[in-house]
């Protein structure tokens, strides 16, 4: 439960009315409860239209009717044919689904990562995590090994080693270091990140004709889901974004500073780092799926504050749902203009949004 | 040990116990020495300021009373011993010390955009249940703080937009929502005006004497000070240099001495010297 701002005006005392200058979207920060219902009926339509729609569309009673058949034994007494199974089951449902536990993963870390860097500008790649993934999985590429665990190669391994190990370097050199652990944080990430893009720059260059290979997974997509992808990267990304969410009231603590949360009884050295490694974790398990789609981890925690206000207990699920229907919408849309990659897709619906967010984070984003 | 804040409870035994206890805390910020053996008992129930000039090392004694500089963390060092009710404060975890003691930090830089409310309700965080968040007492606590604080006006607006001064009261009543037996307050009125100086006094004085919180206030204003607490701590150069009631402690020579300062400039009436 967040902050319900009436609750808190209840006791008449000395309390003057509040002072109303929020409009429409009022009713949604003072109930938390509504904005979910919300994301969740998105996350609703953002799987039927993820499925149905492509270059075969299926109607959507079908494909509702396929839905509710497969994942939950309801017959609603409408009959498909047996390739729209085929086509929902086993090619569109693996997909979208992993768009969407990687848009969870990808927003809960953003949001994590930005308080506890107390950075609007942060995101789930801000310590290193991308570039330490996009250098494993360039050299994933360059090694000519081709073993095949759970559908996982070379390159995803690489990449989510190369991830936790960019932010693991990132960590124990920061804390080393005589600056404020969060300057510290941010600007050794910046520092170990620059040097592993160097590294990075010089694969590509070496790489020759797999450059288009390395390319790819740099733009990110979700053209290779499967099932049993699905089925390694989901508990992975699904049991860290819960064990954050279980830790809502630490990151709450860390909003005015670690001093202060330590005050407010937070082990704030412990806690920091749990929640770093469950946040990186998810990244890199994101990342080995589906490359390095951005944005999303950056904008969707921003526009569930937006909505919610700063509580981590409302900011956290909101933002796992919103992350969800995003990634899964701007992946059909990548699958709709004609598999351009995802990231493309993000970037261009992220990008003026991040621009408009500047323009606001001058005042404040107070609605 | 939860106090139960709205009753009254002043203790009345001849020896209160001690609420926090420092015994030759020295702390160095590598080799700056910020605090020399200092020895400062607070029992519970009272209320003192700790004046000094600068750099005397007050906010580095709060942070050791609340056991932060205890992690001797590489540029950190810290010998001594402080105990809270008794206990060594390093056997506390953080939790039960955020229970026992409420801390009002000078400032704060907010990254997010955030409700005057919802700063205050962060108070609560040391008694929020971890599953539930925040329950109906959590709530009416936090319309307490805001009430006593006298900043219901300010509810709904951005904690970032207001004025320092009204920052600075919102932090009070954030403090204040812990509903903690012991308050430590670092500065809590260099921003404010004088009416809400004299009222922040007031609010410190009345949580006191008819709610026995225990109350440590680092302070600049003298006159503040001398005129709403019984019991001035000194600090100079690390050192403790007087701790007494304070009638016979602000001496014109401790002005001096201590602030540097002809007595004169001080319209205070000071106690003789000896």
């Amino acid at each position: 439960m967040a902050t319900d701002s009436r609750a808190v005006a209840r006791p008449a005392e000395t309390l003057a009315a509040p002072v109303v200058r929020l409009g429409r979207l009022e009713l949604l920060r003072r109930r938390p409860a509504l904005l979910a219902a919300g994301a969740v009926v998105g996350l609703a339509v953002a799987l039927v239209a993820g499925v149905a729609l492509g270059s075969v569309a299926v109607p959507p009673d079908q494909t509702v009717a396929i839905l509710l058949h497969r994942l939950l034994g309801l017959d609603l007494g409408v009959s498909w044919s047996a390739p729209a199974e085929t086509i929902v089951v086993d090619l569109r449902l693996p997909r979208v689904l992993t768009a969407m536990v990687v848009g969870t993963g990808l927003a809960v870390a953003g949001a994590t990562f930005q308080g506890l860097l107390r950075n609007p500008l942060a995101d789930p790649y801000v310590l290193g995590t991308a570039s330490g993934a996009a250098l494993g999985a360039a050299i994933g590429v360059l090694v000519p090994l081709r073993w095949l665990v759970l559908e996982f190669g070379l390159v995803h391994g690489l990449a989510f080693a190369g991830a936790l190990l960019a932010v693991f370097t990132v960590y124990r050199l920061s804390r080393t270091g005589s600056l404020g652990t969060l300057t510290g944080l941010l600007l050794t990430g910046y520092a170990v990140g620059s040097l592993l893009a160097a590294g990075l720059a010089l694969v590509m260059y070496l790489s020759g004709q797999n450059l288009r290979q390395i390319f790819f997974f740099l733009l990110g997509g979700f053209d290779g889901a499967s099932w049993l992808r699905l089925a390694a990267a989901a508990p992975i990304v699904l049991a860290g974004v819960l064990a954050i969410a279980l830790r809502a009231r630490v990151l709450n603590a860390f909003l005015l500073g670690e001093e202060t949360a330590l005050h407010l009884g937070v082990d704030a050295q412990r806690e920091r780092a749990i929640l770093l490694g469950l946040a990186s974790l998810v990244t890199a398990a994101g990342v080995a799926v589906s490359g390095l789609v951005g944005f999303v981890g950056l904008v969707a925690p921003h526009v569930v504050r937006l909505l919610a206000g700063p509580n981590a207990r409302a900011v956290l699920p909101v933002a796992a749902l919103f992350g969800a229907s995003f990634l899964a919408i701007a992946d059909l849309v990548a699958r709709l203009v004609g598999e351009v990659p995802v990231g493309v897709v993000t970037a261009v619906v992220g990008a003026p949004f991040f621009l408009y967010l500047l323009r606001r984070a001058r005042t404040g984003y107070e609605l | 040990m939860t106090v139960a804040w709205p009753a009254t409870a002043r203790p009345t035994t001849a020896a209160p116990p001690l609420a926090l206890e420092a015994r030759g805390v020295s702390l160095a910020y590598r080799d700056r020495a910020a605090l020399r053996d200092v020895d400062l008992s607070v029992a519970a129930g009272e209320r003192l300021a700790v004046i000094g000039p600068n750099g005397a090392g007050k906010s580095s004694l709060l942070r050791c009373l609340t056991g932060l500089a205890a992690g001797a963390g590489g540029s950190v060092g810290r010998s001594g011993s402080v105990h809270l009710d008794g206990v060594p404060i390093e056997e506390l975890d953080r939790a039960s010390v955020a229970r026992r003691i409420a801390v009002v930090p000078q400032q704060v830089d907010l990254p997010f955009a955030m409700r005057v409310e919802e700063v205050v309700a962060l108070g609560r965080i040391p008694h929020e249940d971890p599953l539930r968040g925040l329950r109906e007492r959590d709530r009416s606590a936090v319309g307490r703080a805001i009430g006593r604080v006298g900043i219901g006006h300010l509810v709904g607006r951005d904690a970032r937009e207001i004025s320092l001064g009204e920052r600075q009261l919102v932090l009070l009543a954030m403090a204040i929502a812990e509903e903690a037996p012991i308050l430590l307050l670092d500065e809590p009125t260099v921003h404010l005006d004088l009416r809400h100086q004299v009222e922040t006094m007031e609010l410190l004085r009345a949580l006191n004497e008819r709610n026995g919180v225990t109350i440590l206030a680092v302070l600049h204003d003298l006159h503040l000070a001398a005129h709403f607490f019984p019991r001035l701590v000194v600090l100079d150069g690390g050192r403790v240099v007087a701790d007494g009631p304070t009638e016979t402690t602000l001496t014109a020579g401790l002005v001096r001495d201590v602030f540097g300062v002809d007595p004169a400039v001080v319209r205070l009436h000071l106690a003789a010297e000896g």
